[in-house]
């Protein structure tokens, strides 16, 4: 008899989806996080005393309706606050760019900086419907090369059918831009820099390339699979309804356990080693931890034979990822918004031009930190008020690209200037920024590393480009969330769809492991 | 283009013949004098030095030395003592014999290891994550084999210190070879007492004049490839790419060999720690092989039938071949013989052979094809060890 069915290594929000499925199917599941707080990168944490901070993922945009409705968790206290506004992007010249929400207002303001409103109709009409294919995608367990279960060979057919369905145009032009360059696909749309220039940054989320790299298309659509939503409470509320939700079922969640290794016994995982020294067996092991953290260092490399750490030496982490958190006395004023506060409700994009983001990228390959950033910021506090005291305001600034490997210097003497580099290039757009600030917490590739486990910084459990997809996610190999070590699960952002507060990792994960464990 | 090895000043003046082969890039001798035999018969009753340099060696030090031997090793590594040295294959994920060499243990935490093939690659992934280093040492130790009876007495002359006597079969001892640490193992590649004499390039040659000037009385000479190849026919030792392929190389599956189909399943120990390959060889060995490893020793009456037929006497090779002869039996293939010889001094012409495994019982007849004019007849020949010849002095351990 083992001491529990299931352990979930890592309660970030895809290990506590897996734990309140696997809960839900009456198994005895046991979730042990590292840090004293759950959620991973989806945490928010009181970085500063009276302001919470989202630590890395901004919102729930892309969270499943299969988890959100399959674990009831707005049963479980999960709210949402919705915003009309999904960017905006002031510039240089003092314009500010605003895209909303599906709306039709998009067209007109695309009208103010050039004749791209037609072609904006065009483009939303293509992105959402390409989205809608990737995100039934996304809730499909990957076929394998062969010996794949007739349902899943149902589902993949029927995936299929729909692509054909888009019709031939669209089938043809979809097949055609998944592997393009977001660079490409755009530039065969618009002409208005700003535009190009803040659609372009979905594309390269939580990888080390620039636009012009191809599978930046693909980037594009799968984040479009959500619209920006905001969590009540910050998105640290995810992870506190999916823990409700397990706990509910009976499952066991700990915090403030580290797990030393994993243990195996001739290929088959059999529980966990605790950093104490405890052992706990399991019939199973899902680790929430990327796929190099849970591979070479918990497991062992001399656990797995030499074809697979090979592969496993060969995943491309490559964070570049860090993240400005500001405790901020009032509201920044950004004179391109023109007063209107409510345009500063979604992601603030500073990234005005593909070449810009570009430019940005090749600092990146050079292992510099970009000179002239692309910042993503948001200040949830605008509709949240209970994030910050009142009056005031938090900002998180995710500034990219900031790789984990520095040619020149490292994070540590970095990080402030970092900082400086974020709030001046923000400043350029909100005079005021600076006199607002109280307090500064800024989070490198190499803290997300040290502090939230994530190798290399990578947020994405490995970079999301074409070579690190469906079959091939985390490497050639571990098909299906198996692993080459029977037992040992992959249930994080390492395994198929990938990165970003969907939960399907999690719960695809899950339902694997509730197939083949008894 | 082969390049020479730090023997080649000593080696290229003794080879009259001129017939160089390329032996993992390097210049190696086939035959020094135009008749190999005296370089064959020098090793079976006096005295012959081979350059083995060529050979690639590696070491592999640090705590975690020994867990990365014996998690490449089909052996158990641990029971190798420091001052042993110990043989064995070494397979891939699936069970196939990737190469063959030997493990010297050199301390606790010191292993030095001889392949056919490069395997730095192979030794470092089995060994990421671990506190042991792999190092490359193949241009960094040049090698000597003296081979044959002589060679004990040889050595003493040159190391009167160490304890030669009493150096048991596949030990190791160092020693000094004028203020140069060298390596002396009892191992070799002939099947009969022998020595390799490991030491760093630039002071090979020097020591190559001293060993050839203490065998002089001795009856020592220089032998090369081809003599080699017929001493270890005899002594029913396998050539990578001649009697196996490796896994590394094969370019299909059937290809591919597991320990127990090469005849090296006695080093395969499915009951020590976990090592690259087990599970597929422990799937084997409850299954059973296809395929056996076995000697055959063809019928010379028969050849002489078949010869005989045409007035001609039996026409063998007086090298060895490497050419794959096939096996049959009932009128259906069952196997090759891969290595093939006139054994001179069994006066045999005998074979080392793949065969089904239902075939690879003592004793049992098997057709072997030769061709005969032109024309391909069948032979008579019988299964037996692949241990031909083995004299005594191969293992003891000399008296006084």
């Amino acid at each position: 008899m083992t001491d529990f069915d299931f352990i979930v290594i890592g309660g970030g929000h895809n290990g506590l989806t897996a734990a309140a499925w696997l809960a839900k199917a009456g198994r005895r599941v046991l979730v042990l996080e590292k840090r004293a707080t759950l959620g991973g990168v989806a945490a928010t944490e009181e970085l500063v005393p009276g302001f919470h901070f989202n630590i890395g993922a901004p919102d729930a945009r892309l969270l499943s309706p299969a988890v959100l409705d399959g674990l009831d968790l707005k049963k479980h206290g999960l709210e949402f606050i919705e915003s009309e506004i999904a960017a905006f992007a002031p510039q240089a010249d003092g314009r500010g760019l605003t895209l909303w929400n599906g709306a039709e207002k998009n067209a007109s303001e695309i009208s103010r900086f050039s004749k791209d409103d037609q072609a904006w109709k065009e483009y939303s009409r293509q992105t959402s419907r390409f989205a809608g294919v990737l995100a039934k995608m996304a809730c499909l367990r990957p076929p394998t090369i062969k010996n794949n279960p007739l349902g899943l060979m149902l589902a993949w057919g029927r995936l299929a059918l729909q692509v054909r369905a888009l019709g031939g145009r669209d089938m043809m032009q979809f097949m055609r831009v998944l592997p393009m360059s977001g660079y490409q696909y755009l530039n065969e749309h618009f002409e208005t820099e700003a535009l190009k220039g803040l659609l372009s940054v979905p594309g390269v989320t939580g990888s080390t390339q620039g636009p012009r790299a191809s599978g930046t298309g693909f980037m594009l659509f799968y984040q479009q699979m959500g619209a920006a939503r905001q969590v009540s409470g910050g998105v640290g509320q995810v992870s506190a309804a999916l823990a409700k939700a397990a706990q509910a079922r009976g499952a066991q969640v700990r915090t403030s356990i580290g797990v030393k290794r994993i243990l195996s016994e001739r290929g088959r995982g059999i529980g966990v080693e605790l950093d104490s020294g405890e052992q706990i067996s399991a019939k199973a092991v899902l680790s929430n931890a990327d796929p190099r953290t849970t591979f070479m260092d918990l497991l062992g490399a001399p656990q797995l034979e030499p074809r697979i750490v090979r592969r496993l030496r060969g995943l491309k982490l490559r964070g570049s990822t860090a993240t400005v958190h500001l405790a901020l006395s009032g509201l920044p004023d950004f004179p391109a918004a023109g007063g209107d506060q409510a345009r500063l409700t979604g992601d603030i994009v500073i990234c005005p031009s593909l070449d810009y983001a570009e430019k940005a990228f090749d600092d990146a390959k050079h292992g510099r930190i970009s000179a002239y950033p692309i910042l993503i910021a948001r200040i949830p506090s605008l509709l949240d008020p209970r994030l910050a005291p009142t009056g005031q305001h938090t900002m998180s600034i995710i500034f990219r690209y900031a790789p984990y490997k520095l040619a020149e210097s490292n994070w540590d003497a970095e990080r402030e200037r970092l900082g400086d580099l974020a709030v001046e290039t923000m400043a350029k757009y909100a005079p005021n920024l600076k006199s607002l600030i109280l307090n500064r917490r800024v989070i490198t590739p190499l803290d997300y590393e040290r502090e939230y486990g994530l190798a290399e910084g990578s947020e994405m459990h490995g970079q999301m480009g074409l070579d690190q997809l469906l079959l091939q996610r985390p490497v050639p190999g571990f098909v299906g969330y198996r692993s080459p070590v029977d037992g040992l699960y992959l249930c994080g952002a390492g395994a198929h769809p990938g990165g970003g507060v969907t939960g399907l990792p999690g719960l695809n994960a899950a339902k694997q492991a509730l197939k083949e464990i008894r | 283009m082969p390049i020479p090895s730090p023997l080649h000043s000593r080696t290229a003046p003794l080879c009259i013949t001129q017939e160089w082969r390329d032996w993992s890039g390097y210049l190696a001798a086939i035959t020094y004098q135009p008749a190999h035999e005296v370089e064959y018969y020098a090793v079976r009753n006096a005295a012959g030095l081979l350059d083995v340099s060529p050979l690639y060696k590696y070491e592999v030090t640090g705590p975690d030395a020994l867990r990365l031997v014996n998690r490449v090793m089909t052996r158990d590594i641990a029971k190798c003592r420091v001052g042993q040295v110990m043989y064995s294959p070494w397979c891939d994920e699936d069970g196939k014999v990737i190469d063959d060499g030997t493990i010297a243990r050199l301390g606790e935490q010191h292993f030095r290891l001889t392949a056919a093939d490069p395997n730095l690659r192979w030794f470092q992934d089995v060994g990421y994550g671990m506190d042991a280093d792999v190092r490359d040492v193949s241009t960094q130790l040049a090698a000597l084999a003296l081979q044959g009876p002589n060679s004990l007495p040889i050595l003493k002359i040159l190391f009167k210190e160490a304890k030669l006597d009493a150096l048991k079969y596949y030990y190791l001892l160092q020693s000094e070879f004028n203020g140069t640490p060298i390596t002396i193992t009892r191992t070799g590649y002939t099947g009969d007492r022998g020595y390799e004499l490991w030491i760093a390039p630039d002071k090979a040659a020097p020591l190559w004049d001293r060993v050839m000037e203490a065998g002089k009385s001795y009856g020592i000479i220089p032998f090369g490839l081809a003599a080699l190849d017929i001493l270890r026919v005899e002594a029913g030792l396998l050539l990578i790419e001649v009697d196996y392929t490796s896994s590394q190389h094969a370019k299909i599956p059937a290809q591919k060999s597991s320990p127990y189909e090469i005849g090296l399943g006695w080093a395969a120990d499915l009951s020590k720690d976990e090592f690259i390959g087990q599970r597929a060889l422990q799937a084997e060995k409850k299954a059973g092989s296809p395929r056996s490893f076995v000697g055959l020793e063809v019928d010379w009456k028969d050849l002489d039938r078949l010869y005989g037929a045409v007035n001609l006497p039996p026409q063998v090779a007086g090298r060895a071949s490497r050419i794959a002869v096939p096996l049959y039996a009932n009128g259906k293939h069952v196997g090759q013989a891969t290595s093939m010889v006139f054994s001179p001094i069994l006066k045999k012409y005998v074979a080392l052979a793949t065969v089904e495994s239902s075939y690879a019982q003592m004793g049992k007849e098997i057709e072997f094809e030769v061709t005969v004019e032109y024309v391909r007849v069948r032979a008579k020949a019988k299964v037996t060890k692949s241990l031909f010849y083995e004299p005594p002095q191969k293992k003891s351990v000399a008296r006084g």
